[in-house]
């Protein structure tokens, strides 16, 4: 996974509210078992008008936001089906950090994994952030280490995230490794865990059913 | 350091391994559920990094998303794609031995149905699947929630999760419950008052004197509707329902292991002293069958009532969402939902397809008959629920209306490019989701009770079902 430290390019701006994963991904466009190539899937529904003929109306295809790496939108961005396919296809259209009103749980997670950095930032910062990015198609930049964002005119917006989070993006680790550092605890847990709730604890299958 | 607990609070301590700061843990997770869709993808990433299952007894799974659901279907799929993730995921689960209630298996069903009906969640377990509706598994009592493929594969390999402590939440359902209305009312209500991002970053627990005397069954259709409000957890503190329903099942304990069990399940409700971050009153009295005008589960009102003139909030945004969704859906301010013509009914899915939905369906379907050109589709939400239906005589009752009575599956709650609704039809549904394009291509759902379904599908318009309870 490509770790993220610090990231300077347009954003692109689709102000819009509850954007569900079904949106940003839709069903049609995730029958197929890879991670990649999502990327042309992504907003299909919206993007497209048929024939994958674009959508001249939609934010996504103004000509300023055509090499945008960062995506600004509302609240709970990513709600709806918990589909990882969502965050592959905004990372494989381009994007690398999403600033939004707020994200919905699963979505977040699902950013976390896959290297996207998810801001969320309160009402009067998102607002001055999208009115400063009206006028201004200049790159934002956005630093990860200080957890912060500055535009090309000087305004600057700090942001917060969780200390473990911050450190699986830029260090771009896999979630599996960073928890078999806690093997030994992992390991000490189960086995108190046990003798307090052992009707947890299911005997494994011995035979299968097909 | 509070003293008075609430219950995700104490469930949430039970399982913690590491703090690692910033509110967030390491957990242990109790029970982790597959399916073909995520699943076919969790054991392609464990395979490509030469990993194991890391607990085998904690691991199953079953076959639902894409199957087909028509009468004899196999190990099919007519969505395209589906048949390569199928054949991945019985791959996957033979080769890593995993417990898999395969098409075959007595016990296949929707994963969140036969999860309760099983006892394969329980009380107090931290129980994830790769499907966003696993809150609904919160109708016992666990703390259930939804996950990405990669977080599915960390479980596999490690029984472990990172996440956030969410903040509390306790949404009392108050009064009583109206004769003709039903869970499936409830939770529209509540979630067109608090709307879809009303519950972002909480654990739910529902409480309030309704919600002590709804059945497992509802408490599901509650728990699964949480997700719509973006909840993090939503579910009902184990109590004498749960224990009664969970008695004697498959994986629950038994013996003196259920008493010392049970004893412990009863513990983990919330202190009465307890404060949650955040408190909900919805009152029942004055409940009415609710249905969904919109694109969103927020966008949902009283049937006899008319569509909003504005949007729940009133910035430019939400302005604009509203417009669209009033768009997509060809419905206009100030009109009246009773009587606005569909041509599909489909009672099925997570949210509202066990035996009592069925039950309450076809006392609405018995004696009368689905209404000309209206496509009427049933798919009980596990083998267990057919047969219990069918010895009860209901796929009788289904077919001779003039539903089609088919095999579980989650089936039209979504078409992912395989089997819908006409496109641009106007459908009836008692699932979850009215998206854009969810149910078909341009198809405008309406959510709503299987009761209200099932009038509106003798109508051939949405329907008041009250009169056809009588």
């Amino acid at each position: 996974m490509q770790p993220f430290e610090t990231l300077r390019a347009t954003a692109a701006v689709l102000l819009r509210d509850n954007i569900d994963t079904d949106q940003i991904i839709p069903g049609k466009e995730l029958m197929k078992t890879t991670k990649t190539g999502f990327g042309a899937g992504l907003f299909a529904e919206w993007r497209y008008l048929h024939d994958r003929v674009e959508n001249p109306v939609f934010e996504l295809n103004q000509p300023r936001y055509k090499r945008a790496q960062i995506l600004v939108t509302g609240r709970n961005f990513g709600c709806g089906s918990s589909r990882e396919a969502a965050a592959w296809a905004v990372r494989d259209y381009g994007f690398s950090c999403i600033i939004a009103l707020s994200f919905s749980g699963i979505f977040y997670s699902n950013c976390i994994k896959n290297g996207l950095l998810p801001i969320s930032l309160d009402i009067e910062a998102h607002s001055s952030l999208v009115l400063a990015l009206e006028d201004d198609t200049r790159p934002l930049e956005v630093d990860l280490r200080e957890c912060r964002i500055d535009s090309a005119a000087g305004s600057r917006w700090s942001f917060t995230l969780p200390a473990v989070h911050r450190e699986l993006l830029m260090l771009g680790l896999d979630g599996i490794d960073y928890a078999a550092t806690y093997q030994s605890q992992i390991e000490a847990f189960r086995a108190a865990d046990r003798l307090r709730r052992p009707w947890v604890y299911l005997e494994q299958p011995g035979s299968l059913s097909a | 350091m509070k003293t008075a607990l609430t219950s995700a609070e104490k469930i949430w301590r039970e399982h913690v391994i590491a703090s690692l700061g910033d509110g967030v843990d390491l957990l242990h997770i109790d029970r982790h559920f597959l399916h073909e869709l995520s699943g076919a993808m969790s054991f392609k990433g464990l395979d490509a990094a030469n990993r194991r299952v890391f607990d085998r007894g904690l691991t199953f799974a079953t076959i639902d998303h894409v199957v087909d659901t028509y009468t004899g279907r196999g190990l099919t799929s007519s969505t395209p794609g589906g048949d390569g993730f199928l054949r991945a995921f019985v791959d996957g689960v033979q080769r890593h031995k995993v417990t898999f209630f395969g098409i075959e298996d007595a016990r296949q069903g929707i994963t969140h149905v036969i999860a309760a009906e099983q006892a394969i969640a329980l009380p107090g377990t931290t129980f994830v699947c790769g499907d966003s509706h696993t809150t609904t598994v919160g109708s016992v009592g666990a703390l259930a929630w939804g996950i990405g493929s990669t977080d599915g594969e960390q479980v596999l390999a490690t029984q472990t999760l990172t996440m956030s402590k969410p903040r509390t939440m306790r949404v009392r359902f108050d009064g009583v419950l109206p004769p003709g209305t039903s869970a499936k009312d409830m939770v529209l209500k509540l979630i067109s008052t608090i709307g879809a991002d009303g519950a972002t970053g909480y654990a739910v627990e529902f409480a309030g004197n309704v919600m002590r005397v709804l059945p497992i069954s509802a408490r599901a259709t509650i728990c699964n509707m949480a997700s719509e409000m973006s909840a993090r957890f939503g579910f009902v503190p184990c109590d004498d329902t749960t224990l009664d329903y969970l008695y004697g099942r498959p994986f629950a304990p038994s013996g003196a292991a259920w008493e010392s069990a049970a004893r412990y399940w009863r513990s983990l409700a919330s202190d009465d002293e307890a404060t949650f971050d955040a408190e909900v009153a919805i009152d029942c009295d004055d409940l009415e069958p609710f249905v969904t005008w919109g694109t969103s589960p927020e966008h949902a009102m009283p049937i006899s009532s008319v569509v909003p003139e504005e949007s729940r909030r009133l910035d430019a945004v939400a302005r604009a969402d509203f417009f669209r969704a009033l768009s997509y859906m060809d419905v206009t301010p100030g009109q009246r939902m009773v009587g606005l013509p569909i041509s599909g009914a489909f009672i099925g899915s997570c949210t509202n397809s066990r035996l009592d939905d069925l039950r309450e369906a076809a006392r609405v379907l018995r004696g009368r008959r689905v209404a000309d050109g209206v496509q009427a589709i049933c798919t009980p939400g596990s083998s267990a629920v057919k047969r219990d239906a069918e010895a009860e005589g209901l796929d009788a009752v289904f077919k001779a209306s003039g539903f089609e009575w088919r095999e579980p599956g989650c089936s039209l709650c979504m078409s992912a490019g395989g089997e819908s609704f006409l496109p641009g039809s106007r459908i009836v549904s008692s699932t979850n989701r009215n998206f854009e394009d969810r149910q078909g291509p341009g198809v405008r759902s309406h959510l709503a009770s299987p009761a209200t379904v099932a009038a509106s599908a003798i109508v051939g318009a949405l329907a008041d079902p009250r009169p056809y309870l009588q």
